[in-house]
């Protein structure tokens, strides 16, 4: 009986223990989370190794996933305290919902790609291949940037001479799978399961680049990725968000970005910084 | 000296009885608070509207009907590895008890990941499934593939323990009687292990029902071909909230009708 009752109480206290010691566990003091798209993630990744590089004793901890995701997240109460979204609808989505201390800035543009597996097993050799019928195709989805500005590239071409009013209509008709963010498309893609997808330059830049095969979209039709970045309100070290948005902004930074296959912001957007 | 005993088993009966309280109180928050918020959080009436949505409905038919061959699936292969698992003895059985066991225990996304690298096209046996002139990915039929690997383990383990009590002289008497080893399958162990295969099935059906991390990743996110309930609950929920919270709710709802139908139909079982 003794026995029973000791180990009762003793189970629900020590259950009771962890529960309210894992509650409590928050990032460290010298920690900077920072939420960005998954199209950031190479880069993001490099930046981080030299913002902890610089800083001794700092972590940098990221959550790589659909900007839609991470607004979501943020909007349910996520801590956080830089985010970087791959386009400026879910940056205002957490502006809104008042999460944001000071305006965004953009920080860099990116471009859509085509990208197949090396074996290029369905033959594709330019984007007119990419109506044929039964061509395996996976896309962002819809509420994903890129799945929008994935959207906005087939209406283009569309319109575009050669191509055929129906052509986004046909492409979309290929599509095999939806995928929640940009990486799930690679990933199908380079595992040699789609026959091609469609995600940003800086996707197809990084060590997946070497199993993939590209094919680029004419500027005209290219719709421009922007991704802002902006430090959030309630950050539990607003010191060190502000420090990572520096580097991301900095020369430094901007370098990084383009080896990532990201071009960097154009001066004189118009937005002011945090 | 007696009343002091008395009184020390009375407050060791009153401590265990907090204690027990106390867990079960905590448990219930843990459990059915969420379940309850899902189901209080949208009004009947919105959530009837919602019913009529072509994501709502496409979503409701195609994971009702691929969870019900999935589960037809796993107690065909199921039932007969069962059997042989509860009635043989042979080396190595204990490493094949664990193989099965092993998607039960296996992160969902690692289960699709290990299909697509298996069935997929690029896959080990993609090239002779491609000979057949089937490609399995992104099609339904993935989905379905996905479900029953998931699923599997938890008909057999019921059935396999089912199995196994039914007592072996019975079935010894039977075949003294000339029955062949068949024959007192199907009229001796079948009938006796009945409500372990009911039960196996219900679970399995349940799992299949609530599959999501194999099926993204083996058979993608497909309106009307791959887009199960879970997925296209977890894809309106940064589109629509109102959509996911009713996907969430119907498959809250078939889940537990299956298991509640399953304990209805064996009032003898306490579990």
């Amino acid at each position: 009986m003794g026995f029973l009752r000791g180990g009762c109480l003793g189970l629900t206290g020590a259950a009771l223990a962890t529960f309210a010691a894992s509650a409590g566990r928050l990032p460290a003091q010298s920690s900077v989370t920072v939420f960005a798209a998954a199209s950031l993630t190479d880069a993001f990744t490099e930046l981080g190794k030299r913002f902890e590089a610089s800083r001794p004793g700092v972590r940098v901890q990221f959550n790589f996933a659909g900007s839609q995701q991470l607004a979501l997240q943020l909007q349910q109460g996520a801590r956080a305290d830089v985010f970087a979204p791959a386009d400026q609808r879910w940056m205002s989505a957490v502006k809104d919902s008042g999460l944001l201390p000071a305006d965004p800035v953009i920080f860099a543009e990116n471009r859509l790609v085509v990208i197949l597996p090396r074996s290029n097993p369905a033959r594709i050799g330019r984007l007119e291949d990419l109506a044929r019928k039964g061509v395996k195709l996976v896309v962002a989805a819809e509420a994903v940037p890129a799945g929008r500005y994935t959207r906005e590239m087939l209406q283009r071409l569309a319109a575009a001479p050669g191509f055929g009013l129906d052509y986004d209509a046909h492409v979309l008709g290929n599509v095999v799978s939806y995928e929640d963010n940009v990486k799930g498309v690679v990933a199908k893609v380079q595992l040699g399961e789609a026959d091609a997808g469609v995600v940003y330059r800086s996707d197809a830049s990084g060590a997946a680049g070497e199993s993939l095969k590209v094919i680029a979209i004419p500027e005209a039709a290219n719709p421009i990725a922007t991704y802002p970045i902006a430090t959030l309100k309630g950050s539990p070290s607003p010191e060190l968000a502000r420090a990572f948005v520096d580097l991301v902004l900095s020369a430094e930074g901007q370098g990084v970005l383009t080896r990532f296959g990201l071009k960097p912001a154009p001066i004189g957007t118009g937005s002011s910084r945090p | 000296m007696s009343l002091g005993v008395r009184t020390r088993d009375t407050v060791a009966a009153v401590a265990v009885r907090v204690a027990l309280g106390v867990a079960m109180a905590l448990l219930g928050a843990l459990l059915v608070l969420p379940l309850l918020a899902l189901v209080l959080r949208v009004p009947l009436a919105t959530l009837a509207g919602q019913l009529g949505k072509r994501v709502v409905v496409q979503a409701l038919v195609l994971s009702l009907e691929a969870s019900l061959i999935a589960t037809l699936v796993v107690v065909a292969l199921g039932l007969p590895a069962a059997y042989l698992l509860a009635t043989r003895q042979f080396p190595g059985k204990k490493v094949v008890e664990v193989v099965l066991d092993l998607p039960m225990v296996l992160p969902p996304t690692v289960g699709g990941l290990a299909l697509l690298l298996a069935f997929g096209r690029a896959g080990l046996a993609g090239g002779a499934l491609q000979l057949l002139g089937l490609s399995i990915p992104f099609t339904t039929l993935a989905v379905i593939v996905a479900q029953a690997f998931m699923a599997a383990p938890f008909f057999i383990g019921p059935v396999r323990a089912g199995i196994a009590l039914v007592d072996p002289r019975v079935q010894e008497v039977a075949r003294t009687l000339g029955a062949t080893e068949s024959y007192g399958f199907w009229r001796v162990v079948l009938p006796l292990s009945l409500p372990s295969i009911v039960a196996g099935t219900a679970m399995a059906g349940a799992r299949a029902l609530g599959e999501f991390g194999a099926t993204i990743t083996f058979a993608g996110n497909l309106p009307g071909v791959t887009q199960t309930m879970p997925l296209a609950v977890y894809v309106e929920l940064q589109r629509d909230l109102d959509t996911a919270i009713t996907l969430s709710v119907l498959l809250l709802l078939l889940s537990f009708g299956l298991l509640l139908a399953l304990r209805a139909g064996h009032p003898e079982r306490r579990r």
